[in-house]
């Protein structure tokens, strides 16, 4: 790393022996993932920075941001609406964590039986080791499942934690439900900011955030190709950089590397060669940095070519309705996006079994990895219906059920290989 | 044309080499060294064919250790492995289950012996080998002892972790209990877990059972209770994945 940013992690109170641990690691582990994949496009180069200085110089940015007064929101999903944060000229983060690095000291104040990614969040900010926890003035909660639910409550006492209320049907009065938590949620932005949300100001973060989901839609599109031009590891860790990173600058670099991903399909040139059995990832969300399963599915031969996950399409298919010019039509369009959203914490979510169909056709899919992380009851439990579903439907399908460790990397290879050689013929 | 499978478990590494019949079989311990096990397989199976390595047309690997084998033609997973050989013993049957050193595994097959869909337990050593011998050591116990057991009254057993069966077992040895009465409860456990990964499908009216695990009679008919169906064992159930492989090498 070029700048030494320990004054600036000392000053955000983290514990600098603890994190130089952590970040020490991540440039080897960085290294043989990422860099030694062959055939990357020229623009990945971007990306390859942004880790370099994923707890640098974002961070620095951020608190320049601050020091003009505007608010770092810290967030753990896809449902809560950053366009009201950025009207108020603030940052939103994606602090959702997938390392096993932290899970022990998550492990400290919470079971061991829950899920990993809210024991590695959790444990990110009880062990000091995240400055995106630290930089956030707030962090925004959510009640998706119970483990989330109730690990807001300990969060609290280490961080000022909001949290907003989704409800778990799609019904008329859910709507009305979450409609009214999306406008106390502008209320707590303005009275934090001290800024009045207009419907202009609005309408431009609207419009912002969509962006972003465009963008991501277009990389996505340019993995439907056969040969695929970018392998599912880039463009995961793309959809992973998509919540840290500067919006504006993030759109920027990565409609430019779609356009030299369009020019590869028009040239017939992937990282894989065309007919590499392609497979959707479909379940739960895989923050940076868990990137075990992509790893495991590439290096024996096949390519992730989607995912329908909160780290993939859940996050960017849809849109907030841009034409609304009153800031209650403006506020029900933010509110519905969510409700479009096909999560498992919804009951009943039958939608998500219609999206994996449609996407397996579009994508081209050869067969489907059904990833649920250890523990995670309300995806675990779906499996039973897609699974049936896409046996319907004639798709292949296995459920892989891990964490963020690496000791079943093995035991994985294995399934990941012996459904690679079911799926050949 | 001849060719060799060989299969380095967790446990146990087997080989077969195969001319359209079983030509020979060996098994061994694999030890520490996943490599030394299967070199030293490799010599063995090839005396007892009678035949030298540049006889055999191809050699595949399979099992956790296949990939720290220099000398095979291709690694295929057990899966694969497994279905073919379980197929070419059982042509009729479209379900197998393979209980092995460190992991269980259910697998549905097509009338080819193509896998069509396959469970495998998670990371723990629940419903495996490692679990019964830890169990008969536990009890003071031979493998071979537990093979013919009555199941007529067997005491419950409630966990499944290798860890706290295994202090369930110390704790049902010091109330008093015998030690066979145990080992009849651990075999039931075994296949309620076993019966578990077949999940909701439905069982169909045989099913095959290989791996070290199904030379354990009494476990076989546990196995049977439990899934309302008939097992059908192969006379050296340990050898299966060498032999899929061993046939994959025909192809």
């Amino acid at each position: 790393m070029s700048v030494d940013y320990h004054k600036m992690w000392s000053e955000l109170g983290m514990n600098l022996e603890k994190h130089d641990q952590f970040l020490g690691a991540v440039p080897s582990i960085y290294g043989s993932l990422f860099m030694e994949q062959s055939n990357r496009p020229q623009n990945i180069d971007y990306y390859n920075f942004v880790m370099s200085e994923v707890h640098g110089l974002r961070v620095k940015e951020l608190l320049d941001l601050q020091s003009t007064g505007a608010k770092i929101v810290g967030t753990f999903c896809v449902f809560v609406p950053e366009e009201l944060v950025l009207a108020t000229g603030g940052a939103c983060i994606g602090l959702c964590a997938g390392a096993q690095f932290s899970v022990p000291t998550g492990e400290k104040v919470l079971p061991r039986s829950i899920c990993p990614l809210i024991k590695s969040s959790l444990g990110f900010k009880l062990g000091g080791v995240c400055p995106y926890f630290e930089v956030s003035d707030f962090i925004v909660g959510e009640t998706t499942c119970d483990g989330k639910k109730k690990a807001w409550e300990i969060l609290n006492e280490y961080h000022p934690t909001y949290v907003m209320e989704l409800p778990q049907k799609k019904e008329a009065s859910d709507r009305q439900l979450w409609l009214a938590e999306v406008e106390k949620f502008k209320n707590k932005m303005e009275q934090e900011s001290g800024v009045t949300i207009t419907p202009a100001k609005l309408k431009a973060a609207i419009k912002l955030a969509n962006a972003r989901r465009q963008v991501l839609k277009r990389l996505y599109n340019c993995r439907k190709a056969d040969p695929t031009p970018i392998s599912g590891k880039d463009a995961l860790l793309i959809s992973q950089l998509a919540f840290f990173d500067d919006p504006v600058r993030f759109i920027d670099k990565t409609s430019a590397l779609c356009t030299e991903l369009e020019q590869r399909i028009a040239e017939g040139k992937g990282v894989m060669p065309k007919g590499a059995p392609r497979i959707l990832i479909t379940g739960t969300p895989m923050p940076l940095p868990s990137w075990k399963l992509h790893h495991l599915i590439e290096s024996s031969g096949a390519v992730v070519v989607c995912e329908e996950s909160c780290t993939g399409t859940r996050y960017f298919e849809t849109l907030v309705d841009e034409t609304a010019e009153e800031l209650p039509q403006q506020l029900t369009a933010i509110s519905e996006r969510a409700m479009n959203i096909n999560c498992a914490c919804y009951s009943p979510n039958t939608g998500r079994i219609d999206d994996i169909i449609r996407l397996a056709k579009e994508y081209q899919v050869d067969g489907v990895i059904y990833y649920s992380l250890q523990f995670c009851q309300t995806y675990g439990i779906e499996y039973y219906s897609v699974e049936r579903a896409l046996q319907e439907a004639g798709i292949p399908v296995i459920k892989i059920e891990s964490d963020f460790s690496d000791e079943d990397a093995g035991q994985l290879q294995t399934r990941i290989q012996a459904f690679l050689e079911m799926i050949k013929e | 044309m001849i060719t060799v499978g060989i299969d380095v478990g967790s446990t146990a590494t087997k080989a077969v080499a195969f001319d359209g019949t079983i030509r020979a079989w060996a098994i061994r311990p694999t030890g520490w060294s996943p490599k030394d096990a299967g070199a030293s397989i490799l010599s063995e199976v090839l005396d007892q064919a009678g035949i030298v390595q540049d006889d055999v047309t191809r050699i595949i690997g399979t099992g956790y250790g296949r990939i720290s084998l220099p000398f095979i033609d291709r690694a295929v997973t057990e899966i694969t492995c497994h279905a073919q050989g379980a197929h070419w013993c059982f042509p009729d049957i479209s379900m197998i289950i393979d209980v092995g050193g460190q992991d269980s595994k259910v697998i549905k097959i097509n009338q080819t012996g193509k896998v069509i869909q396959f469970q495998m337990n998670d990371k723990c050593a629940a419903g495996t080998g490692r679990f019964l011998q830890v169990m008969a050591q536990a009890l003071g116990m031979e493998l071979t002892e537990m093979s013919a057991l009555s199941l007529a009254d067997p005491v419950t057993i409630n966990s499944m972790c290798t860890v706290f069966a295994e202090s369930e077992v110390i704790s049902l040895l010091a109330a008093g209990e015998t030690k066979e009465r145990i080992a009849a409860g651990l075999l039931l456990a075994v296949a309620r877990r076993v019966a578990t990964l077949a999940g909701a499908r439905t069982v169909p009216e045989k099913v095959a059972f290989t791996g070290g695990v199904a030379k354990n009679q009494s476990l076989c008919q546990a196995l049977e209770g439990e899934l309302q169906t008939k097992i059908c064992t192969p006379a050296e159930p340990q050898i299966i994945g060498a032999l899929g492989a061993a046939i994959i090498g025909q192809k």
